[in-house]
């Protein structure tokens, strides 16, 4: 069952970032944005949070044939508004409330009411967030990087 | 004769509570955290992960808590744990070209495209005790330096592969899974990389060694290794899209071999490859030398050592079954060893009446 249309390929495209973005958060950084918002409507759980395993596939040499290279825990939970938006959570680890308010942000995003204010208040935060984490890395691997001193042979030779 | 069939429930609940007891150790000390473990003992967390085949840093932190250190048993305890999940399917594969890379060395080309770097090695260390560590204190910070975070990693493969020198790797190869179909013989090359990527880092390693001594020489060359962070892409069924679910950290090594190619390749270099969860470096090189032995047969080189031996590596190699079969033999054995025990008593008695028959024959002669 797919929720998707060609028709809503932008809206499909906004859930797909944010999901992403919810995904990789820190559940506890999530759960304080989430907090922080104060008064959200009301949703029924349509799946409860659940854990699994997803089986994660690597590429022969990189970029050949799939293969699997070993599991990872995650899990997943689905939210409905009272207005009937349905939202879906995945996430990896084994946080049920990360999964939850992953859940309730992808239903609550899908309201005209509602997306503007998640995009500033959460999405976008985690998102700045994540490129600062990942800028971190970058920069203190890049110290490691070895700067070879050639010597230049004389002219002639 | 009654045999005792039952029995040491005592016996074994206390020996449940002296092990609880020595895991904490002296209490005088302060108890570990998991966070410490994952923190402070983090490529012990990575190969529990990785032979645990289950990539979660505090399931894999309990483990080793729970193992006291043991880490063959902290990977028995993350498998045993894995069996109660259900399986939500199988991720998109992994594109490592995208990895946010704190190490990234090639043995083969000295300016590869994005450096060389060296990241958290432990290759430039003098391997002396530092006992600075043996107090607690401040730690510095690492250095940093301006970084491109938008530019992928070229790999250093498919360089080669452009030039025709190395071959590309297979592209068709049916997708199979160890955790749902048993191992059949001869293993496709997927299969056969599952079970290495889950297999016992000392075993691959010996192998890996085997083959650089001289049991399967393929003279193998460091192509690429490279560690960091990977987004894992998930379709869930209910959206029908692809998701970032997590990012989780892997190592991953293109082992180039040399090859005298056959009757339908030119000669050209050939690949073995490793991929690890977390910082696994020695592991993702055994599995990349090991993974390239195993492709004798394909390659038509003679297949005469035991790390070209399919059945032999691939039945062996998982510590888990390994670890269960050899040490079933302390769980009771008295009803085999009692009927052993009658048949060699009759066997040693069957000898003295010969003896004593022969020594009878021989005084009356």
């Amino acid at each position: 069952m797919s929720l998707s249309s060609s028709a809503d390929a932008p809206a499909q495209a906004r859930r797909q970032r944010w999901l992403s973005v919810l995904a990789k958060a820190p559940a506890a950084r999530l759960a304080a944005l989430w907090d922080g918002l104060g008064p959200v409507p009301a949703y029924t759980l349509l799946r409860r949070p659940e854990t699994g395993l997803v089986m994660v596939k690597g590429r022969i040499s990189g970029s050949g044939a799939p293969f699997a290279a070993g599991e990872m825990t995650a899990t997943r939970a689905a939210v409905r508004l009272e207005s009937g938006e349905v939202g879906i959570g995945y996430v990896g680890g084994r946080s049920a409330r990360h999964a939850e308010i992953a859940a309730a942000v992808d239903a609550l995003g899908q309201r005209a009411d509602w997306r503007d204010r998640l995009e500033v208040e959460i999405v976008a935060p985690l998102e700045a967030e994540a490129d600062t984490r990942r800028r971190a890395v970058a920069a203190r691997a890049a110290a490691t990087k070895v700067d070879f001193f050639t010597v230049a042979r004389e002219a002639g030779t | 004769m009654y045999v005792a069939v039952k029995g040491g429930e005592t016996a074994i609940a206390h020996s449940l509570d002296l092990l609880a007891d020595k895991r904490r150790g002296d209490r005088d000390v302060a108890e570990l955290s998991l966070e410490q473990i994952d923190q402070q003992l983090g490529l012990a967390v990575d190969r529990v992960m990785t032979e645990g085949s289950c990539y979660d840093r505090s399931l894999a932190a309990l483990a080793i808590k729970q193992a006291r250190g043991d880490l063959i048993e902290a990977i028995f305890l993350l498998r045993a744990y894995r069996t109660t999940l259900p399986r939500f399917g199988d991720s998109l594969p992994l594109d490592t070209s995208a990895m946010v890379a704190e190490r990234r060395i090639s043995s083969t080309f000295k300016d590869v495209p994005g450096g060389q770097v060296l990241g958290p090695t432990y290759d430039y260390t003098h391997r002396l005790l530092d006992f600075s560590l043996a107090t607690e204190g401040d730690r510095p910070a690492a250095p940093t330096a301006p970084a491109d975070t938008n530019r992928t990693l070229p790999r250093v493969g498919d360089i080669l592969e452009r030039e025709g020198m190395l071959e590309p790797p297979p592209l068709d190869e049916a997708s199979e899974d160890l955790t749902r179909q048993p191992l059949t013989l001869p293993a496709s090359r997927p299969v056969r990389l599952q079970n290495l990527a889950r297999g016992d880092e000392g075993f691959l390693l010996a192998l890996g060694y085997s083959t650089q001594r001289g049991y399967g020489n393929n003279h193998p060359f460091v192509g690429e290794i490279r560690y960091g962070q990977v987004p894992v892409s998930f379709v869930p069924e209910e959206l029908g899209f692809a998701i970032e679910i997590a990012e989780i950290d892997v190592t991953e090594c293109d082992m180039v071999n040399q090859f005298a190619g056959s009757h339908d390749v030119p000669p050209q270099f050939t690949r073995g490859y490793g991929l690890a969860f977390g910082h696994s470096e020695r592991k993702a090189m055994a599995m990349a030398l090991v993974d390239r032995a195993l492709r004798a047969e394909e390659l038509s080189e003679s297949a005469t050592s035991p790390a070209q031996d399919e059945e032999f590596v691939l039945a062996h190699s998982d510590n888990v079954e390994a670890s269960g079969f050899v040490q079933h033999l302390k769980l009771p054995h008295y009803v085999d060893f009692q009927s052993e025990l009658v048949v060699v008593r009759a066997l040693r008695a069957e000898v003295e009446a010969r003896r004593q028959q022969a020594a009878l024959d021989q005084a009356a002669e």
